[in-house]
């Protein structure tokens, strides 16, 4: 028993017990702790395995770059995988397992891997597996599928909740140390917002962990008191537990608070995690540096771990990590850890300072926990913890998110961050300074809105000295440079060997500084043997790139609310109610929820969408149609806008009638259609199908705005404003007669393509069309959207004696398609007018959107495939869309491929399927017997083209 | 990325939808070449680039903003009526 | 050094010291037969199969950075052949061939791993849209099926079946597709071609391309000038930007597209899926990180980089078609960009300019093309003339009005 907890000191509440279990072994710790503080205060240093070897592995670190100390958390839809033990605060009733190991964390057989490590050495797959190929899929990959990977992450449904949240601020100060504490007083005194974040659970940073002394108090003292005057400020806002992950364009940062991580569950009344996006003016990053480790045999056997985090175990949380200790170090930080632990009464065997001698440690002893330390020379020192100190990386991460590259300097042997403008300004050790008085006056200059800098305290500073050592190459053990993906410092040069040379290649063949801590630790070593190995300088060598999430940010938090039936918002229609209440089944199209068919008993769907068709066609049907997209045109211009806008002409359209438009993109592919009637000589009512509605809308703004801005004429999407309704069938005039107010239906008054301001059940405003996509006499009617309800109940009543019955857009689609009425099957955004069968509406007398590129060679090819009727050639089988066609005697092959089926109804009509369908030369080929080819389905069978109008082809029941 | 809209001041990117180059300009002419490189070819350059934007999620206006397609920063915004009369003006 | 079993073996006795470097570092010659610009997938691939498939050797890859910096290291790994289009599925079929048997012939593992495409669809007009992709692949002899609502959910049980905003119809799902090593592939096609004579040049950043009486006859660049004879252009995500230098405009926008991985997990999800209902696929790589995407911001851009709008739209979507995703870590995101040409399909041609030629235009399915854009591309270059398999994706389609648009969304680069 080694590890174990101080009788006194650290920021733990000792009076609190908090039970917990590890790997399904009970442990107490307290508030306070860290999931790792508790484990090393019960003695436990093996809390994982490494990804390839499996090597027994431990804390490296207190803080969120730990590489190996990453357990499972949690069970059931909570459970999560990966999570850092130096993270997590310990709370009552957790349950912790670790990962990447079997059948235990004691006993792994995965270990084996070890003995043939010398074998795997960086990129040793590329080179092998490929024989015989078959081998790969069935044998190696899911092998080596097995052994990757770390954790075992949930695949049920999170029970817990997430949220999004915005934030604006003057300045956003990014971590909590003194030179963070510093900026945010200094700009929060001078009536800045401010907000300040620190991912740790408290704030207050290094002096959380450090023996300083600030002002005439004690470093924690000293923060303690600024962050009590922070708390106070009303421009203030505090946020711990907070990782600002992200720096993105324009000062925008993504932050991620983990808002109730620390409990066993959150209330219902708040989420798990909540994710931020924080628009600062200025920020600072204030985010310290890291302390790296020294690459050396065993360097990565548990209980070796960095100087700062044995003294932060120590200083923090009351943790001892050994009795007896050796310290590894080229800069102060080792002294400083000696002088802390020997303060709270452990045994400091040697303090191996490279700068002082020339002793190395080349081997750690110990296996599952350290024993002994090896010396060059063979000397043997026995102790129970290893603490290193390789220098320091100032946290650059966030300032190089966008691109700009951190720039090397001797003198603290480090990357500094990069100039990246006044908006975003680098202060205290993330800025390079070593020293406590230049990290407050950092931070004072960064934090200063305008105007003079104030005094900081007066503190005492720790001197800074150090002198590089990257890699003792006499090391007897394996020395690590990636402890998670277990790449050791012998990697990088052979990878060199090999032509890795640019650290990019270096680190995807040797897999440094890829893993969940992205080289935090290790990137720095690995830099510096690589320009070793090259004969190159740092700057040479130079890092990779940094990139978002400085810690691994979770799918949820980011996700929000917007999952499961939020992941998008529901369009409802004005007359969701009415059919709801006859029974519709609906269905999505787009964000719209549309009334799909209105079942009966015992019907299934096609059943009841035959039934409305012969309603429809023999009565009189209902249907919505307020999904179309409509838009209200007005102004002296409105005519030459949408000449301009369509390939057919509206300027000739008289007041009171309706015309079918088609509308081109400027490539001269069609874009839309839709029915547009002119209510006054300078007013027009356009509409578009329910898919291209905003698309369309965006485009006449377009084309107004930046093409003709001199046409004086106004739009507005009235869509939502108005509920439309179909009304179709024999009975469909003497149905309306029943609710129009004084007027008489009839072909004089209200002829076909009739379009009126008309007033129904006793003065409601409304609009009525005599149009039809049913190919029956029809209208259709426009209600404001809150009377569409009431409006449909009262056509339902007025058609009972004509029986008159819903239909939904099934109905609809079989109309359509009995008559041959182009849709979205066909206005698929690669046919022409021609191909549609529409050539003729092309105007030659003006100009219009699309006109010129639809007189490409290509547009005008004949052996395009253009829209033609199909029906099967045996009448008793059905036909399919997406069944591709070929000639009658040909062997499928996409050469031979003559075009495919669009869109397919049964029609109740006719008693069979019938289809559209886009067909090479089609139109000079109805009468012709072709073979369906779906061999998708293996169904093969033949077809007859014919005309795509298949029903009433005289159109005697239009003007019926 | 955060664009000012000249209407409802500066708004993040998700409320605008872009629409590429603004320098093409819809000829008048029916010449085929002409049309070719109006729908078709675009300068694309690496640096500063002027082009639509519509403000669809707030006033709808079209706009042209002048932006830099390597480091993202905006050095303007004017709508796109605006930049069509200073256009054909010049 | 062939790699083998034996040689990583006998490497091992002798402490991997005697590796040979798996490509030259060459400095330029005067001159070349080809010169390739661009030391990405396609162009790696073009320099290996016009030495292996056309015996020219005496040709040069530049590189302005490292070899494979581009698009071939930053994408999704995603391999497939499920177009729709005549111009396209045969050329796209080539390419899942050539992958079949690539490890083999350029002796390199980079981990051709079929594990299936699954594209699901959440309405009819979906399906049927699949329906006849599929057919088209049918009818060209590449395998696809159709599933049903059960047959997905038999595949991957932990999609959001019950709680969905757009629930799961069905899908299409390719077997044959599957996931690839991205950088495996450049570095194999480099040895590949290094050991056939090709010089391979990184850090080699061409500042001008000259011609005389309207032929190419080199290049000016940070190590001097080189000339050839011929001179390819394979830089997509730049190649506006070396067009430009030959005076040539193109039909494409650079466009930013992110990805991302998360955290190595314990096996996850076995194949490719994708979301119809909105923007986001995913696989998981041999490591163990889900490797997912979606669209791209929509912007032009040349950074590498992209927004928090696309980030949190692909994540939601993540989330929304599998809900236990929400307790998995993203650990890093980057960018690429694409050439996103008017059609969203690609050119490999002839240009204008008498030796010079073109492979541009890859939107965001440049990957999975890699060996068939190479082979062809060689195969355009040494024969001055295309190969059927990519005759369709000549630059002139857009000017006669053949375009090969699966999407049909026109000249609006960033729809496709």
């Amino acid at each position: 028993m080694t590890g174990f907890r101080l009788t006194a000191g650290g920021l733990i509440d000792r009076d609190t017990a908090l039970n917990f279990t590890f790997d399904g072994k009970a442990f107490a710790g307290h508030q306070g702790d860290t999931l790792a503080s508790a484990l090393i205060a019960n003695d436990v240093h093996l809390m994982g395995r490494s990804f390839k070897y499996h090597r027994p592995r431990g804390v490296i670190s207190a803080g969120s770059s730990e590489p190996n100390a990453l357990v499972e958390m949690r069970e059931g839809g909570r459970k999560v995988a990966n999570t850092r033990a130096t993270m997590i605060e310990l709370y009552d009733g957790l349950i912790a397992r670790s990962q990447n190991r079997w059948p235990s964390l004691e006993f792994d057989v995965g270990a084996v891997n070890s003995l043939a490590s010398a074998v795997f050495v960086a990129g040793f797959y590329y080179k092998t597996f490929m024989w015989p190929k078959s081998f790969w899929e069935k044998i190696y990959e899911p092998l080596i599928r097995r052994a990757a990977g770390l954790g075992v992450a949930s695949k049920e449904p999170d029970p817990d909740k997430y949220e999004k949240a915005y934030a604006h601020c003057d300045l956003l100060v990014v971590g909590s140390g003194p030179a963070g504490l510093m900026a945010a007083l200094t700009a929060a005194r001078s009536g800045a917002r401010v907000i300040l974040a620190d991912e740790s659970s408290a704030l207050g940073g290094s002096l959380l962990n450090e023996n300083e002394e600030i002002g005439g108090m004690s470093g924690l003292e000293w923060a303690m008191a600024t962050l009590a005057e922070l708390s106070a400020m009303p421009n203030v806002t505090l946020m711990p537990r907070t990782t600002i992950f992200g720096w993105y364009d324009d000062n925008i940062f993504g932050a991620v608070e983990r808002v109730n991580d620390h409990v066993l569950e959150p209330s219902p009344y708040e989420p798990r995690q909540r994710y931020w996006r924080i628009m600062a003016k200025r920020a600072v990053m204030a985010t310290g540096a890291e302390e790296r480790p020294i690459v050396f045999g065993g360097n990565d056997v548990p209980a070796v771990m960095t100087a700062t985090a044995m003294r932060t175990y120590a200083n923090r949380y009351g943790a001892a990590a050994g009795k007896s200790i050796v310290v590894f170090t080229n800069n102060s930080s080792g002294q400083r850890t000696a002088r802390d632990m020997q303060a709270h009464g452990i045994n400091v065997e040697a303090v191996i300072d490279a700068r002082l001698k020339d002793d190395v440690i080349v081997n750690v002893k110990g296996g599952k926990r350290a024993s002994a330390v090896e010396l060059n020379g063979h000397r043997v020192i026995p102790c129970d913890a290893v603490a290193m100190s390789g220098g320091w990386s100032p946290i650059v991460n966030l300032m190089c998110h966008r691109g700009a590259k951190p720039i090397w300097n001797e003198t603290i042997a480090g990357f500094l961050p990069p100039d990246v403008g006044p908006a975003f300004v680098a202060a205290g050790s993330a800025a390079g300074h070593m020293l406590l008085s230049e990290c407050l006056a950092d931070g004072a200059r960064a934090g200063t809105m305008k105007g003079k800098v104030p005094a900081v305290p007066k503190c005492r500073d720790e001197a800074f000295a150090i002198t590089p050592l990257w890699w003792v190459k006499q090391s007897t053990g394996k020395a690590f440079v990636d402890y998670q993906n277990d790449a050791t410092a012998k990697d990088l040069p052979l990878a060199a060997r090999e032509g890795y040379r640019d650290i990019e290649l270096a680190k995807r063949y040797t897999t440094a500084g890829m893993a969940t801590d992205q080289g935090k630790l290790g990137n720095v070593n690995a830099i510096a043997i690589l320009a070793d190995a090259t004969g190159r300088t740092m700057d040479q060598v130079g890092t990779t790139t940094f990139r978002p999430y400085y810690t691994p940010v979770s799918f949820g938090a980011m996700a929000g609310p917007f999952v499961g039936h939020h992941f998008q918002p529901v369009r409802k229609t004005p007359l969701h109610d009415w059919a709801e209440e006859l029974g519709a089944v609906f269905v999505e199209t787009g964000l719209w929820m549309r009334s799909s068919w209105f079942p009966q008993q015992g019907e299934d769907w096609l059943a009841a969408a035959s039934r409305e068709v012969l309603a429809t066609r023999s009565r009189v049907g209902l249907c919505d149609v307020s999904t179309l997209g409509k838009i209200d045109v007005q102004g002296a211009d409105a005519a030459e806008f949408l000449n301009r806008l369509y390939c057919n002409t509206f300027s000739t359209l008289d007041v009171g009638k309706a015309r079918y438009g088609l509308m081109l993109r400027e490539d001269g592919i069609v874009f839309d259609d839709g029915t547009t009637s002119r209510l006054a000589a300078d007013h027009f009512l356009m509409t578009t199908t329910t898919a291209n509605a905003a698309r369309v809308m965006s485009h006449m703004e377009f084309c107004h705005q930046a093409h003709w801005p001199e046409l004086d004429v106004q739009y507005v999407s009235v869509t939502e404003q108005w509920a439309q309704m179909a009304i179709a069938g024999p009975k469909a005039r003497a149905t309306l007669q029943k609710i129009v107010d004084g007027m008489t239906l009839d072909d004089t008054t209200f002829p076909y393509l009739a379009a009126k301001n008309i007033t129904v059940l006793g003065g409601m405003t409304a609009r009525l069309f005599r149009i039809s996509f049913s190919g029956e006499h029809a209208y259709e009617l426009s209600v404001p959207a809150d009377y569409g309800n009431m409006v449909a109940r009262a056509l339902m009543q007025a058609g009972e004696e004509f029986g008159i019955a819903p239909y939904g857009i099934e109905a609809l689609s079989i109309m359509r398609v009995e008559k041959g009425h182009v849709a979205g099957g066909e206005l698929n955004g690669t046919t022409t007018a021609g191909d549609l069968g529409l050539g003729k509406m092309m105007s030659t007398k003006k100009d219009y959107v699309g006109r010129m590129m639809a007189q490409r060679e290509g547009m005008l090819d004949k052996d395009r495939q253009c829209v033609v009727g199909i029906r099967p050639h045996d009448a008793q089988d059905k036909i399919r869309s997406g069944t591709h066609i070929l000639n009658k005697d040909d062997a499928p092959s996409m050469a031979a491929d003559q075009g495919y089926i669009s869109s397919v109804a049964w029609s109740p009509m006719l008693n069979m399927w019938l289809g559209l369908a886009l067909l090479a030369n089609g139109r000079a080929r109805h009468g012709e017997v072709v073979k369906l080819f779906d061999g998708l389905r293996n169904i093969h069978s033949h077809g007859v083209i014919c005309d795509p109008v298949h029903y009433d082809k005289e159109n005697k029941k239009l003007h019926a | 990325m955060l664009i000012n809209c000249p209407h409802c001041g500066t708004r993040p990117v998700e409320e605008f939808t872009f629409n590429g180059d603004a320098s093409v300009q819809r000829p008048v002419s029916t010449d085929m070449d002409a049309w070719f490189d109006y729908v078709y070819l675009r300068d694309n350059p690496k640096g500063r680039f002027d082009e639509y934007v519509q403000h669809s999620s707030g006033c709808r206006a079209w706009l042209v903003v002048t932006r830099d397609t390597q480091t993202h920063e905006v050095f303007g915004v004017v709508t796109a009526r605006d930049y069509a009369k200073t256009r054909v003006k010049a | 050094m062939k790699y083998s079993v034996f040689s990583l073996l006998k490497n091992t006795l002798s402490g991997h010291k005697n590796w040979a470097p798996a490509w030259r570092d060459p400095q330029p010659k005067k001159d070349y037969d080809v010169i390739i610009i661009g030391g990405g997938g396609h162009g790696l691939a073009t320099a290996y199969y016009l030495a292996k498939v056309h015996g020219i050797t005496n040709v040069a890859v530049l590189e302005k950075s490292w070899l494979g910096s581009g698009n071939i290291g930053r994408n999704t790994t995603i391999i497939r052949s499920n177009y729709q289009l005549p111009g396209n599925n045969p050329f796209y079929e080539w390419s899942l061939k050539l992958w079949e048997g690539l490890e083999q012939d350029f002796n390199f593992n980079a981990m051709v791993s079929q594990r299936g495409v699954l594209n699901l669809c959440h309405t009819d007009p979906q399906r049927d849209a699949f329906a006849r992709r599929g057919n088209a692949m049918h009818l060209d002899g590449v395998d696809a099926e159709l599933l049903d609502a059960q047959a997905v959910r038999d595949m991957y049980p932990f999609l959001d079946f019950d709680n969905a905003r757009f629930p799961i119809k069905g899908g299409i799902l390719q077997r044959r597709g599957g996931t690839v090593r991205h950088d495996a592939v450049a570095w194999g096609y480099a040895r590949g071609a290094d050991l056939r004579g090709v010089d391979v040049i990184q850090n080699c950043e061409v500042t001008a391309i000259k011609t005389t009486g309207g032929k190419v006859v080199g290049v000016q660049t940070n190590k001097g000038f080189i000339g050839c004879k011929k001179l390819g252009l394979a830089a997509a995500g730049n190649s506006s930007e070396v067009a430009a230098m030959a005076g040539l405009k193109l039909p494409i926008e650079s466009h930013v597209l992110q990805a991302f991985v998360s955290e190595g997990l314990k096996p996850y999800i076995d194949g490719v899926v994708t979301f119809g209902a909105g923007h986001f696929y995913v696989s998981q790589s041999d490591k163990g990180g889900l490797v997912f995407g979606g669209d791209i911001d929509g912007y032009n851009s040349y950074a590498r980089r992209g927004n928090l709008p696309m980030v949190e739209h692909v994540i939601e979507a993540g989330v929304a078609m599998i809900p236990g995703l929400a307790r998995v870590r993203v650990l890093r995101s980057w960018g690429g960009i694409m050439d996103m040409s008017m059609d969203g399909s690609p050119i490999i041609d002839k240009t204008s300019i008498d030796g010079l030629y073109l492979n541009a235009g890859w939107c965001y399915g440049g990957f999975k093309a890699t060996p068939a854009s190479g082979w062809c591309f060689a195969h355009t270059i040494a024969k001055n003339e295309p190969h059927k398999l990519n005759a369709a994706y000549r630059l002139d389609r857009f000017r006669r009005g053949y375009m090969i648009d699966e999407k049909g969304q026109g000249a609006s680069p960033n729809l496709h």
